[in-house]
């Protein structure tokens, strides 16, 4: 890259020349190895569970509730507590993660208190989720004495807001302010202007932070562990523990008895499946918003 | 004409009506937006304060001694957090060896070798395993990797680097299966996804000018990762790496299955142990009393500081590059 090194570039086979192809060969291999490796396994992963999920899946499975060791069930509480806690999750975390998101991206641009709130709402982002349980296990369950779903479902609200947060004030900042101006110019107040014309052009964006945000707290188990804990039997009381499909996973793989770990299999096989879907669902609504534009 | 000039001073009273009320109806929804801002920063707070509030029945039971002592006796109600700090770090410090070599790999690859039509669905695969709950690395880990390293990956070890002086002790002891060693690795292949798609983005970041003026000059694609792209995105590696950092230090559920649970240090690494998060998670419903509780509280306000700093200066890095690009 000196001169000199071009220098001897100009020569076909010279020790430096051969030296340099040479290490390129061994560390282009390695990449190819590693990036082999690293899909290796995770492709993998994916098998045995597909594999040891699908003999797990039957109608019984979204029939029944969850059966005591040895006997005959499957997981249709743990399926219910699960879309129950997740739904009110996402009511109650989606509108305020908007919110959020619309002051960063409309009002205080440039402001420090919003650049601190992007700070602390990305370190929240990657934050281990089983603190998040035991702040609501402080704050709600102490005080209410007793788990219960709505504590579940809090736990999982507050994991949704940093997700909505983000991809709400990247949407917004991706609306050309032309389109702002223009129906300010109309008259239009600065609210109309957010909720009318800007949240209409980010719409497809702000849906697919909350897929997203959905797809994160479904595979979630940590915060639920003490908050909504786990039911083995029918319940569609908030306020009571209730069953879900990930806690009900963790005890059941980790237990002896072969019938319950097929159970768990089948109910990571629901999941991963799932949250496929809606990582997908997500991408596809993000790429329909890029091609109109 | 007094008819007209009364409509007029009408009209201009309903405007002005009309333009007060936008402007408190602007000033509602703005001040509603910033308290939902603040709440964000509210929660973080809240997370600080209720940690704090629910591990000072341990700090003041053990003091300071807390974080420097190995015993954990349910019994006697004596804990210390060594054994469980221990665990975190060295788990992840066995994930980030193999997470950080292998991510960079695949980034190269995708970034500098992978065939164009090839690329978009590899990125697409690679974003779509991040999104893979790790209760499910947590449930393979124990039921297909956890027989394989002890039937296969530990004896080899054991036969082969154990036998050496000094770094031997670190591969003693009977194959377990499970362990800090097993941990460690499904972690690092939990964080492969997370650091792949950062160090992606930062590598494609680098304007192209740069990287086609070093392969000008006759730089090897090699020559030209190392000696241009990364000097380049080095802030934004860096950040990716600690982002990845920040995740296997947290993660609880692929780590409970497979790490045995013994609060204990032992020299050899493939000897069950126990870290911040599977502490918690395993014992937390099952703590009877207020010091027992409290105490595992106190972990996760030890696990709060640890991640905190890491994610922070993550953060830090990402920015600085992303300061760089856009300026």
């Amino acid at each position: 890259m000196t001169m000199s090194n071009s220098a001897t570039l100009a020569v076909p086979v010279g020790g430096l020349y051969h030296r340099r192809r040479i290490a390129n060969k061994v560390a282009l291999s390695l990449a190819l190895g590693a990036a082999g490796f690293g899909l290796f396994w995770l492709v993998a992963i994916l098998w045995t569970l597909l594999y040891n999920g699908l003999s797990a899946i039957n109608l019984s499975l979204f029939t029944e509730n969850t059966p005591p060791p040895g006997g005959e069930g499957g997981l249709l509480n743990a399926i219910f507590g699960s879309v129950v806690m997740t739904a009110v999750a996402t009511a109650v975390g989606t509108p305020v993660g908007v919110m959020a998101g619309t002051y960063l991206a409309e009002f205080g641009r440039n402001t420090k208190l919003a650049e601190v709130v992007r700070f602390i709402n990305d370190v929240l982002l990657s934050a281990p989720s089983i603190m998040v349980g035991l702040f609501v296990y402080e704050v709600l369950v102490v005080r209410m004495g007793h788990f219960s779903a709505w504590a579940g479902a809090m736990a999982l609200a507050v994991l949704v807001i940093p997700v909505v947060v983000r991809t709400t004030e990247d949407m917004l900042k991706l609306v050309p302010n032309s389109l702002r101006e223009a129906a300010a110019a109309l008259g239009a107040p600065q609210w109309k202007v957010i909720t009318m014309v800007a949240y209409r052009a980010a719409r497809n964006g702000m849906i697919t932070g909350m897929l997203l945000a959905v797809a994160r707290i479904s595979g979630e188990t940590a915060p639920l562990l003490f908050t909504a804990l786990n039911n083995q039997f029918w319940s569609a009381d908030m306020n009571a523990p209730m069953a879900n499909l990930p806690v009900v996973i963790f005890q059941y793989a980790m237990s002896p008895y072969e019938d319950w770990r097929q159970l768990a299999w089948g109910g990571a096989l629901l999941i991963t499946v799932a949250i496929l879907l809606l990582n997908i669902g997500a991408r596809l609504l993000a790429g329909l918003g890029t091609t109109r534009k | 004409m007094t008819e007209i000039a009364l409509t007029l001073t009408d009209a201009h009273a309903s405007t002005a009506r009309r333009a007060r009320r936008q402007r408190l109806q602007d000033a509602v929804f703005r001040n509603a937006t910033l308290a939902f801002a603040l709440l964000v920063l509210l929660i973080l707070g809240g997370v600080t304060v209720s940690l704090i509030d629910g591990a000072l029945p341990a700090l003041r039971a053990f003091g300071f001694g807390f974080v420097g002592t190995e015993v954990w006796n349910p019994v006697s109600e004596q804990f210390g957090a060594l054994a469980p700090i221990y665990g975190t770090l060295v788990t992840s410090v066995i994930a980030m060896a193999v997470g950080i070599p292998v991510s960079f790999g695949i980034a190269l690859f995708i970034t500098e070798m992978c065939p164009a039509w090839l690329k978009r669905p590899l990125g697409v695969a690679i974003e779509l395993l991040a999104g893979i709950p790790s209760i499910i690395y947590g449930i393979w880990g124990l039921f297909v990797f956890a027989p394989f390293m002890q039937s296969t990956v530990q004896p080899f070890l054991i036969a082969t680097l154990g036998q050496i002086p000094g770094i031997g002790n670190l591969f003693m002891g009977p194959p377990y299966g499970i362990g800090i060693l097993t941990a460690g690795l499904i972690l690092g292949i939990m964080v492969l996804p997370f650091i792949t798609s950062i160090t992606r983005d930062v590598f494609e970041t680098v304007p192209p000018m740069v990287r086609e003026s070093a392969y000008g000059l006759g730089a090897t694609t090699w020559e030209v990762v190392w000696n241009v792209v990364l000097p380049y995105t080095r802030t934004g590696v860096v950040g990716g790496v600690m982002l990845g950092l920040g995740r296997a230090l947290g993660e609880t559920m692929a780590v409970t299955f497979v790490i045995g649970n013994a609060h204990r240090i032992s020299s050899s690494i493939m000897a069950p142990g126990t870290t911040i998060s599977a502490s918690i998670a395993n014992e937390f419903t099952e703590a009877v009393g207020d010091v027992y509780t409290s105490s595992l509280v106190a972990l996760g306000l030890i696990l709060f500081l640890i991640t905190f700093t890491v994610l922070s200066i993550a953060k830090l890095m990402l920015l600085r590059l992303q300061r760089k690009a856009g300026a």
